[in-house]
């Protein structure tokens, strides 16, 4: 087991190493060109002249050099400095990356785990009820339910919302986390007005993803009640209520674990359709907009960010796995 | 494996046409009983499901919609659509001027202009125009329909490239094993890991800034679609294709003498086959929503191209999200209807493909 971790995490580096050198490659022949903007921008009316300013800001970033040798050198500055945890200095938010990340992920994990609770709340009950009615009513609409739910498009149900419920009928706020209160709003109003703002970026999450949880379930809670344990348990006489919640319902959960902790890294990434169009400033929505104008050391450090998570989400999926079921040896 | 299928299920068939087995006495055998060969099983389970038929009742009806309808509306030529030069409706324009005159009391005038837009643009919904016009004079109802041809053949063009690279990358990867298997292995789990959203992203607007702006910036965002995505497909490929190849049957094959190719393309991919239509059949609804994504964050094709993707690109804007809702549901719904008709037509697909699957 150890042997077999330590060998995926090499395997591990050797994957993000090479996802690096991609994404890096993409980033430098962006030829969106952030610090010419920023160069015009701080000469202004000065007069100066900002091919200058430019020419200086590159060098100063180590952007110069654009030929094969160039990047390939650039590429080893930037490894060596993000391995030793050096991310560099956002050029949108004038921050040192890191800080912008970190100060907002709390939103965008908090609306994520808060969805997430929501997901499991809703699905697992609601996914064995309907295995233990397979082709029943209840089970016929959940699965229709549930395409629906994995093929809207995040984008049209977040605008239909908007459009029906923040405008037409002004029940939500939108835009941002909390509107412009008076100064001397006490702090319960000021939460109630943040929760006001959240319930339908949560509602679109949580709605979009409970698909894949409540299918995931009725597949497993299947499957576990065509186990010999289940008819053992009912042919010792155990009334049908302690047979579900008792046999059946555990032994679902089992799966499910195993999902859970692939799922649970991508919780800090942030949602990026969903926090664009709700305008919340969770780390999703910053990537989107420093994409849009080449800030490249947020850029790398976010799609990295990523990378590290998904790698992290396969790595504890296969590790539990093994721990929750013991016939599983891993390595082999 | 495949063999046994076959078996199991012609024994089922005979079990349930000669229940009176009396009867059977001097009647030809053939008469009876009805012999399914394994691919009509699959349609008849197929054909069975009600929710895999209405996903294929709504592909048809909105490939029709798309590459019929056109032909009737009088707002296109051929795959071109046509503006509406009839002056629209005016617009009115009203600014309020406020001041206070000699004796004191404040008066507010209002100076109102009206202008005749030369095109029908932002016109009601009617006869003429069922779902109105757009801000440059095009119909949005004809729009909508040329908007499926591009937004429906997109994704066959994306996932049939995708399948080919797939098949053949993870298919030599499985055959061969050893170093081939670890070089094609690696390459897939670095491609699905770079995040694909943000990819998309960075090209777009390294292309927007290459001054490529209109349709073709679409037609590369899904060329480089195809090429980070054809990994999953690989997998698939190479996962069955392992477990295929130690069977009996290609130890036949083998000692028949068969070349390398032919044990490939005749005998190991034909069993691949179910799990890898199905997995298109998934495929190509992503890749509409992929397209339709790109278009409302405004890097696909540009506002005004007849694509669905850039028609909902309309929802990112305050005063058509608002005002004018006839811009974006309909394209909205269109491709939401297309992505859950995948979507029921390949969870059809897997069931009926399922041979344990007994309903």
């Amino acid at each position: 087991m150890v042997k077999y971790v330590i060998k995926r995490l090499l395997l591990s580096i050797f994957i993000l190493l090479g996802v690096s050198i991609i994404l890096y490659a993409l980033v430098r022949i962006m030829p969106v060109d952030f610090l010419r903007d920023k160069a015009v921008a701080i000469v202004g009316s000065s007069g100066a002249d900002p091919d200058e300013l430019y020419e200086r800001l590159c060098e100063a970033y180590g952007l110069t050099d654009k030929t094969f040798v160039g990047l390939c050198k650039g590429y080893w500055g930037w490894l060596t400095n993000f391995v030793q945890g050096d991310f560099g200095d956002s050029w949108k938010y004038n921050q040192p990356v890191s800080e912008a990340i970190f100060k907002n992920m709390p939103i965008s994990f908090g609306i994520s785990f808060v969805s997430l609770i929501l997901q499991l709340l809703i699905a697992i009950p609601l996914g064995i009820k309907c295995a233990c009615n397979q082709y029943g009513k209840l089970d016929y609409f959940a699965t229709v339910l549930t395409m629906i739910g994995i093929s809207f498009p995040t984008f049209f149900l977040g605008s239909l919302l908007i459009k029906f419920f923040a405008i037409d009928l002004g029940w939500f706020e939108i835009g941002g986390l909390i509107s412009s209160l008076p100064k001397d709003t006490s702090i319960f109003t000021k939460i109630v007005n943040v929760a006001w703002h959240l319930v339908l970026p949560m509602f679109l999450l949580t709605v979009l993803s409970i698909g894949a949880w409540l299918r995931y379930t009725r597949t497993n809670t299947l499957e576990v009640l065509n186990a010999d344990y289940i008819r053992t348990a009912r042919a010792k006489g155990l009334s049908e209520n302690s047979v579900i919640y008792k046999h059946v319902f555990r032994n679902t959960l089992i799966p499910l674990v195993t999902l859970l902790a692939g799922t649970l890294p991508s919780l800090f990434s942030g949602a990026m359709i969903t926090e664009t169009i709700f305008d919340i400033p969770g780390i999703g929505n910053m990537a989107y907009q420093a994409m849009l104008v080449g800030d490249i050391p947020f850029i790398m450090t976010y799609n990295m960010f990523i990378a590290v998570l998904t790698v992290i989400g396969i790595l504890l999926t296969d590790i539990m796995y093994a721990v929750v079921d013991p016939r599983v040896k891993l390595g082999e | 494996m495949e063999e046994n299928k076959v078996l199991e299920n012609v024994s089922e068939e005979v079990a349930e046409t000669t229940a009176p087995a009396e009867d059977l006495r001097g009647e030809n055998l053939n008469d009876r009983v009805r012999v399914l060969s394994p691919g009509m099983m699959v349609a008849k389970r197929f054909f069975r499901s009600k929710l895999s038929m209405l996903g294929l009742v709504m592909l048809i009806a909105l490939f029709l919609f798309s590459f019929l309808g056109p032909i009737f509306s009088p707002w296109a030529d051929g795959g071109t659509p046509i503006k509406d030069e009839t002056p629209g409706a005016p617009i009115l324009s009203i600014k309020s001027f406020a001041y206070i005159d000699n004796e004191g009391n404040e008066i507010i005038a209002y100076e109102m202009n009206e202008t005749i837009p030369s095109n029908n643009q932002f016109a009601e919904l009617s006869s003429e125009h069922l779902l109105g016009t757009d801000n440059n004079g095009y119909d949005l109802f004809t729009n909508l329909m040329l908007g499926g041809r591009i937004s429906l053949t997109i994704g066959f063009v994306v996932i049939i490239i995708e399948t080919v690279i797939g098949v053949i990358l993870g298919g030599l990867a499985g055959y061969f094993g050893g170093w081939v298997d670890n070089l094609v292995m690696r390459i897939v789990d670095i491609i699905s890991c770079i995040p694909t959203l943000p990819i998309m992203l960075i090209l777009s607007t390294t292309f927007t800034s290459l001054k490529i702006v209109d349709i073709r910036r679409l037609y590369y965002l899904m060329g480089v679609l195809t090429l980070i995505g054809w990994g999953g497909i690989a997998r698939l490929v190479r996962g069955q294709i392992l477990s295929l190849r130690e069977q009996d049957f290609m130890l036949a094959a083998k000692c028949s003498g068969l070349s390398t190719s032919r044990k490939i393309f005749r005998h190991l991919l034909p069993n691949v086959m179910p799990q890898l239509i199905v997995s298109m059949t998934m495929g190509l609804g992503s890749i509409i929503l992929m397209e339709a994504t790109l278009g409302f964050l405004d890097l696909g094709a540009p506002l005004g191209t007849p694509t669905w993707g850039a028609m909902i690109n309309a929802a990112a804007n305050m005063t058509y999200l608002s005002g004018y809702p006839n811009f974006w549901i309909p394209p909205g719904i269109c491709i939401t209807l297309a992505i859950l008709a995948f979507n029921f037509v390949g969870d059809g697909l897997r069931d009926a493909f399922d041979p344990k699957m007994k309903r």
